[in-house]
């Protein structure tokens, strides 16, 4: 299967004396966590199903800082800021993409004011901007016709205003797209951000992603797709503790478009 | 002996106007405590803003039954205002509706006023009904006890109050009536003192004349010790209101000077000052207290009415924990009248008490307890963001106090030492491609 993907990084497209279309920055969990490992490997197969030319900066990327901000550590947010912004400003960088929202609004909001200034994009909105040019293709294959529902991700919907891109994506796949009561700009977190990923939560009489994934079983669907590694990982939890793994899959809208293919 | 009447109408409104500018002075004066913050930008967005959420009211109907008769409240509020003008020129010059002379359009207007006063009093039952009978959830929590709930009632029971004497003043009015126009609730009504004689019917009109004007210069007064002061407030707020995406969290200005020093191969940290450097104070890094704050959320703070829907779309609220967004809005605003008050008792100088915002109101628990998913930001109708609140406490907490939870410290290290939030080495980080 490695053999099969093409993941260039910076340093050799800058051997070449070339610059790559986009830069796809990885993020923390992408490149660590065993299961947003998959989700960044789907997203991949889907770059080179449509030659787009992409680069990793590999290990040299580094968190963003949007953990370490979220807690109040401003000093070592912008230190992980600063010293990403010379990595990428020494690469050109013009045009990023992520699959994770966290990434997405740190380095699309808060890296212009420390002197990074680039073209962000959500993975979904770059992949459905890749099929608006005809640049792939989409089919429903084996979730045709099976009900999906979306769970916002926080740092993309209402932190940016992105609800529009996953959803059209999840149509594409002739899926029947079903909304929770909490759906777009009154969606309910996950429970990971905000660096609660890290931590336990405090007392309560519930977790956060408990009440969520029962707003997402009560529309009965059977794919809870997401679009963020953080909120895979909660809904993922929430589906185990709930006992409907077996019924309900957690799948990020990248893998989706990829396991229709089956790429 | 005739200038009786006009010259206690005219000493009351002073004394009225008086109390009510001495205390927005103060409020101002509070609000000014606060850090200073560019809001200069981008005008035309920001008057855009205040005329669609305030004005406009568009967030409120977000939540179709309270913001149908929120605005029926609210549209009654501002138009029925227009008779105060009358009720204030007949006080002062001991006419009576002077307008009057002026037609059809009279009868018109105050038709208006009297359909917008039936529909008001009945807006105000039905929160009265929301908030005491159906006992809506958002009403009832921790913070909505005592003071908080007691406000809100006597609200409910002034406007009610205003709006009958209003219906009243007009239903007694002889010549009124005999107008017969404008008159279309107030004649269903003057029949209930057709009875009475001419002269008690007069008293009684009389008396609900004195008393609606009264009434509202005890309102107007009322607004500053109340969450009501949103009926203003709500329009400078919504104008000084963000206008970045709600995602983007401030990066502080003070830190990147130091970080940009850290980061400077050549700067020199043990150099003297350069010539005719001032040697500032290093600044405070967060809040721990109001005055940390900026003046845009202290208005934030006099600005919240306590509607409560933040709190109701709050994920660690709904999940039971103590962060209540609303509460620290509260908060936020009863240690800023404390502070105020303190400044007041000690001739224009706070003096230490002893206290802050934080852990005297703000706990830590509720500060940890965010999840940064800005459903209340989206939530608040008139702009107020808990939030960066919550933000610059955490701040505090961090990088003055290093008093993070354990688990956030062990993350933070994991940053600083290997650039991820667990302990992989950086090294690894395009092992994925392999495996």
């Amino acid at each position: 299967m490695s053999e099969a993907i093409k993941i260039p990084t910076m340093a050799q497209f800058m051997a070449e004396g070339k610059q790559p279309e986009v830069l796809f920055w990885v993020g923390c969990a992408g490149s660590f966590d065993d299961r947003a490992k998959k989700i960044t490997k789907a997203f991949v197969k889907l770059l080179n199903k449509a030659n787009v030319e992409f680069a990793v900066l590999g290990t040299e990327e580094s968190c963003t800082g949007d953990p370490a901000k979220r807690s109040g550590n401003e000093f070592l947010f912008q230190m992980q800021a600063v010293t990403n912004i010379e990595v990428l400003n020494a690469y050109e960088i013009k045009k990023i993409v992520t699959a994770c929202p966290h990434c997405f609004n740190t380095l699309k909001n808060e890296y212009p004011s420390l002197g990074g200034n680039y073209e962000v994009m959500h993975h979904t909105q770059f992949l459905k901007s890749l099929l608006d040019d005809g640049r792939l293709t989409i089919a429903g294959g084996k979730f045709k016709g099976k009900r999906i529902t979306f769970h916002d991700p926080c740092y993309l919907g209402r932190a940016n205003n992105v609800y529009e891109a996953p959803r059209e994506l999840i149509q594409k796949l002739e899926a029947e797209l079903v909304e929770m009561k909490n759906c777009k700009r009154n969606g309910l977190c996950c429970g990971a951000g905000g660096a609660q990923m890290f931590k336990e939560p405090e007392k309560g009489s519930k977790d956060i992603n408990i009440e969520r994934t029962e707003q997402a079983l009560e529309v009965k669907p059977e794919i809870i797709a997401a679009g963020c590694p953080f909120c895979n990982t909660m809904m993922t939890d929430g589906i185990k503790v709930k006992e409907k793994e077996n019924d309900v899959a957690v799948m990020d809208i990248a893998e989706l478009i990829a396991n229709a293919q089956d790429l | 002996m005739n200038y009786l009447p006009n010259i206690l109408f005219a000493v009351a409104l002073i004394i009225g106007l008086g109390y009510f500018i001495r205390n927005i002075k103060k409020l101002i004066r509070n609000i000014k405590l606060g850090q200073d913050i560019d809001v200069s930008d981008n005008k035309s967005q920001r008057w855009k803003n205040m005329a669609m959420i305030a004005l406009g009211q568009s967030k409120m109907v977000r939540r179709p039954i309270a913001g149908l008769f929120h605005v029926i409240v609210y549209v009654g509020f501002i138009v029925i205002n227009i008779e105060v003008l009358e009720i204030i020129i007949d006080g002062l010059f001991g006419t009576h509706r002077i307008f009057s002379g002026i037609g059809t359009i009279y009868g018109l207007l105050i038709g208006i006023f009297e359909v917008l006063a039936i529909l008001v009093l009945i807006a105000v039952i039905v929160f009265w009904i929301r908030r005491m009978i159906i006992r809506v959830p958002r009403f009832w929590s921790k913070e909505m006890t005592k003071w908080p709930k007691n406000d809100a009632l006597n609200i409910l029971y002034f406007e009610m109050v205003l709006m009958s004497l209003f219906l009243i003043m007009n239903a007694t009015d002889v010549s009124f009536q005999e107008m017969a126009s404008g008159n279309i609730i107030s004649q269903y009504i003057a029949p209930w003192f057709s009875n009475l004689p001419e002269t008690t019917v007069h008293l009684i009109e009389r008396t609900a004349w004195w008393v609606h004007i009264l009434g509202i210069l005890v309102f107007l007064n009322y607004l500053y010790f109340s969450k009501h002061l949103h009926i203003l407030l709500a329009f400078p707020n919504t104008y000084y209101g963000s206008l970045k995406p709600k995602g983007e969290f401030n990066n502080l200005e003070a830190v990147t000077k130091e970080v940009m020093l850290m980061m400077d191969p050549n700067a020199d940290p043990f150099a003297a000052p350069a010539e005719g450097e001032v040697d500032e104070e290093p600044a405070k890094f967060g809040a721990s207290d109001v005055q940390d704050l900026n003046w845009v959320q202290l208005l934030n703070a006099y600005t919240c009415t306590e509607c409560g829907r933040c709190t109701s779309e709050c994920p660690a609220n709904l999940t039971g924990k103590k962060l209540s967004p609303r509460k620290i809005m509260m908060d936020t605003r009863d240690r800023l009248e404390e502070v105020g008050k303190n400044i007041d008792a000690n001739k224009g100088e706070f003096k230490d008490d002893g206290k802050q915002l934080l852990d005297d109101y703000i706990s830590r628990e509720e500060l940890w307890a965010c999840t940064s998913c800005n459903a209340c930001v989206e939530a608040c109708p008139v702009s107020i963001n808990p939030l960066s609140i919550i933000l610059e406490m955490r701040r505090y907490l961090v990088m003055e106090q290093s008093a993070a939870p354990n688990e956030l410290n062990m993350m933070m290290t994991n940053i600083e030492n290997n650039g991820a939030p667990w302990p992989y080495n950086q090294m690894d980080r395009l092992n994925w491609k392999n495996e």
